[in-house]
């Protein structure tokens, strides 16, 4: 078995044979590099994401290119953002999570619950987030631990949750819709900060953490070394395990954030919130440059993933085609992502040899 | 087949081989892992076009530009990683891909009539057509891959390592089952390591290595086993090894193994290791010598016996324990276990120490690169830049960075798995002169490798590894090939 797998690496390793490059070998090497890097990946996100504006701006008009339509965008995406930038965290390690979406139900049924059930309304807003984003964190604990030490493949460990999740959230709000009545929690979530709503805000913190934990940190290259080879890593002496831990944790924190937000907006907790979430995140991570097969992540990819698909439901709503049209198109744009992303990807291995 | 070459994008895999297969024979192909053995049948199942060399099949040169096209002339292929369908009957895996139908609807009827009829000629007319081979054991996954060839009036079956998962009685059965093709005129091709096997059931010997034919077509009965094993493993190349320095009688033990075990792979190891001092693990592929080290490092958990270093036993089974003890693992594989293939070549040296080089938790990259650059120019990696993406290295210098990994932080031990696989000739004779460097500097080395004559002109001392035993300790000056290759004999047949 070794000598097969040793014929295929001679076979890999000699696309890599050192030959001197030319001069001019190395500069369309660079701008492969280029396109093939960070840079490229999201030089071609933003003229996706231009594109999709320009369509938006000739079809709609002043109805479409107004501030406010902007800010109702970007708000759209705050919720849906904050699950992604969890998301790309596992994604990057090599693994998946379905169970945000019905993760952050359950947590607005249970934060919303502990608000109503304190009848002398003594719940400051504090303890609803806390409780929320406790409930978040705790699932990522119990999949963190299926997964990294139980040993069951990511989609199935997280497939269940998703499933569980659910039906534990009906269960607790027995399928009835908690409306929550604390105060300051809904002027908090009404309320704007230098006219930006405080939802973008929070989207806004979240993304920059995320950024900084995966990019900056020791925590970020781990999930990257992890995500490229597990078994390298392992031997390195990482502790792959409890970090593996670690990143479903931090996801479904993510989820938890995503269910205060998700509170304030609706002003309400139910277990049918977040429903289909999971896809609609995966989506974006991986339009935004994340490889599904982990190694390699991007935050900045992620955030413009999440605004692309926003901003073309506006474009569709906008001019009222149904969300029918809006579905097919998504398809198709995850599709031609994809493609493009191995396109670059094949050659920037290829021509650095 | 006659000189055949091919290579991967410049690196030469197979440099002239040839191959000559009567009619009817069992014709055995011996080499080690990374001779070629698996590119050559690959080419002749189609699956790989030569870039030289010709094929002639029963008398015409043949060109097979698809695994269907071998399969059509009457050459079939059973790999080692059963290609059948688990969820598929018998008859309906021996039929996959020319299912006996009208129209598209099958004739289910008829096939499993036949499929009886070609499991009968294999001896195992007891097996069910209609049962699902998922729930067969691999011998009888192979009797469904071989009636599949039968299916497609085959003449030639290769046979990639087949007793490799099998049992002493299903091995048995599979001969009865070789010597029943045989007997009908089919010739087979038989990929083995296994020496006793071959003689009990080849013809013909060919031997490969480095890509290229050493024998050809010997006789299994006339051609005595240390020939065959010298032709294996001996190196043609001169290498030249560095000179020993002396290890200090006082250099303190830094690695002392005790009567260390893993499952039924090895047993009752024990050795030391002095500062300064390479140990040299020698062995055939399967004796254990890699599960050694690995298990030594934690990556397998000892089911017995104890690890410690520099007095301080290890736990077992962690691999933190023994990179924090000050031990490194250059692993076997480089690309699966070793690297990060699409990452800089900085990130990989630092892969074990960017969090000591971090401050806080963050990243410190400009001291990654520092640091990396100091090593990488040290061991002469050619180019010396920590940006080049480690996947488009060449194997010396993919080498040269799981030993710059290790040396960043200063270790004391290095477990070497096979460093000069895939690495050319002149990037060995480096390789050799910065072990003996490491060692000069008091690292305590152990290495494994497949090749004899490296083992014993780089270590200080030998053990010999059959079976998952040490079956001898030696200076390594006092000790030749020929003496290993006895002991690995003896060590096999006891």
């Amino acid at each position: 078995m070794s000598e097969q797998k040793s014929a295929e690496n001679s076979a890999e390793a000699s696309l890599g044979t050192a030959k001197s490059p030319t001069p001019s070998d190395r500069s369309r090497g660079a701008l492969r590099r280029f396109l093939g890097g960070s840079a490229g990946r999201n030089l071609g996100l933003i003229i996706a994401l231009g594109l999709i504006v320009a369509v938006g701006a000739i079809t709609a008009g002043g109805r479409f290119t107004n501030f406010e339509n902007f800010v109702t965008i970007i708000k759209f995406s705050s919720i849906i953002g904050v699950i992604s930038v969890g998301a790309t965290f596992v994604i990057t390690a090599g693994g998946i999570d379905l169970s945000v979406g019905s993760v952050m139900g359950l947590a607005t049924v249970v934060a919303s619950l502990s608000s109503v059930q304190d009848a002398a309304s003594q719940t400051t807003w504090v303890l609803m987030a806390v409780v929320a984003i406790a409930v978040g964190g705790l699932a990522g604990l119990v999949n963190g631990i299926v997964i990294a030490y139980g040993r069951v493949v990511p989609f199935m460990a997280t497939l269940a949750m998703l499933v569980g999740a659910r039906g534990l959230a009906e269960l607790i709000s027995n399928k009835q819709t908690q409306i929550v009545t604390v105060p300051d929690f809904l002027n908090l979530f009404r309320g704007d900060l230098f006219g930006i709503p405080v939802l973008i805000w929070m989207f806004v913190v979240v993304a920059i953490i995320g950024w900084f934990l995966l990019a900056r940190t020791t925590f970020g290259r781990r999930t990257v070394a992890i995500g490229g080879n597990f078994e390298a890593s392992r031997l390195a002496g990482l502790k792959v395990r409890r970090h593996l831990v670690a990143l479903y944790v931090l996801t479904g924190l993510a989820a938890g954030i995503a269910a205060v937000m998700m509170l304030g907006r609706t002003t309400a907790g139910t277990s049918t919130h977040g429903e289909l979430y999971e896809l609609d995140a995966i989506a974006a991570v991986v339009v935004g440059g994340t490889l599904l097969v982990g190694g390699r992540g991007t935050i900045v990819g992620t955030v413009f993933g999440v605004l692309i698909f926003s901003t073309l439901t506006n474009v569709f709503t906008q001019n009222n085609l149904s969300t029918s049209v809006q579905a097919v198109s998504k398809g198709v744009i995850i599709v031609i992502a994809v493609l493009l992303q191995q396109r670059f990807a094949a050659r920037g291995s290829r021509s650095s040899g | 087949m006659q000189a055949i070459t091919k290579s991967f994008a410049g690196v030469p895999a197979l440099r002239g081989v040839d191959l000559e297969v009567a009619a009817g024979e069992v014709h055995c192909i011996l080499g080690q892992n990374g001779a070629g053995k698996s590119t050559l049948i690959k080419i002749l199942a189609g699956a790989y076009q030569p870039d030289g060399g010709e094929i002639v099949w029963q008398g015409e040169p043949v060109v097979m530009p698809s695994p269907v096209a071998a399969l059509e002339l009457g050459i079939a292929t059973m790999y080692q990683e059963l290609d059948v369908v688990d969820g598929l009957t018998i008859a309906e895996n021996i039929y996959l891909g020319h299912e006996r139908s009208t129209a598209g609807v099958l004739h289910t009827g008829s096939a499993n009539r036949h499929a009886r009829q070609l499991l009968g000629r294999l001896g195992h007319g007891d097996l069910s057509p209609t049962r699902e081979v998922g729930t067969l054991s691999a011998a009888n996954k192979q009797i469904v891959s071989m009636a599949r060839a039968l299916s497609r009036d085959t003449r030639l079956i290769i046979m990639d390592e087949p007793s490799a998962v099998l049992d002493a009685q299903e091995v048995k059965n599979l001969f009865r089952v070789v010597k029943e093709l045989t007997a009908q005129g089919i010739a087979v091709v038989y990929i083995s390591h296994r020496l006793e096997e071959i003689r009990e059931i080849g013809d013909r010997i060919s031997v490969m290595k480095d890509g290229r034919s050493m024998a050809g077509g010997l006789s299994v009965a006339d051609t005595p086993t240390p020939d065959l094993i010298r032709l294996m493993t001996g190196r043609a190349v001169e290498n030249v090894f560095p000179p020993r320095a002396p290890v200090a009688a006082d250099a303190p033990v830094l690695l002392d193994v005790q009567q260390l075990a893993f499952r039924e792979v090895f047993a009752d190891v024990s050795f030391t290791v002095r500062a300064g001092e390479v140990v040299g693990l020698a062995g055939l592929v399967g004796s254990g010598r890699s599960e050694i080290l690995e298990t030594i490092y934690g990556a397998r958990k000892a089911t017995s016996g104890t690890v410690t270093v520099k007095g301080r036993m290890l736990k077992p089974g962690s691999v933190r324990a023994a990179v924090s003890s000050g031990m490194g693992l250059s692993p076997e594989e480089r690309k699966s276990q070793g690297l990060l293939l699409e990452e800089p070549v900085f990130k990989n040296v630092t892969l074990a120490t960017f969090a000591r080089i971090a401050r806080y938790g963050l990243l410190d990259e400009k001291r990654e690169r520092a640091v990396s650059r100091t090593q990488i120019e040290a061991l002469e990696l050619r180019p010396p830049d920590p940006d080049l993406l480690a996947g488009t290295l060449s194997g010396g210098n993919q080498q040269k960075i799981l030993l710059a990994r290790w040396l960043v932080q200063g270790t004391d031990i290095l477990l070497l798995d096979e460093p000069t696989r895939g690495v050319d000739v002149g990037a060995r004779a480096e390789i050799y002169g910065l072990i003996r460097r490491l060692a000069a500097a008091g690292t305590a080395i152990v290495v494994v490798s497949s090749e004899i004559p490296e083992v014993i002109g780089l270590a200080d001392r030998v053990l010999v590894v059959a079976e998952g035993r040490v079956v001898q300790t030696s200076p390594a000056t006092e000790i030749d090939e020929h003496r290993v290759l006895d002991l690995i004999m003896k060590g096999m047949a006891a």
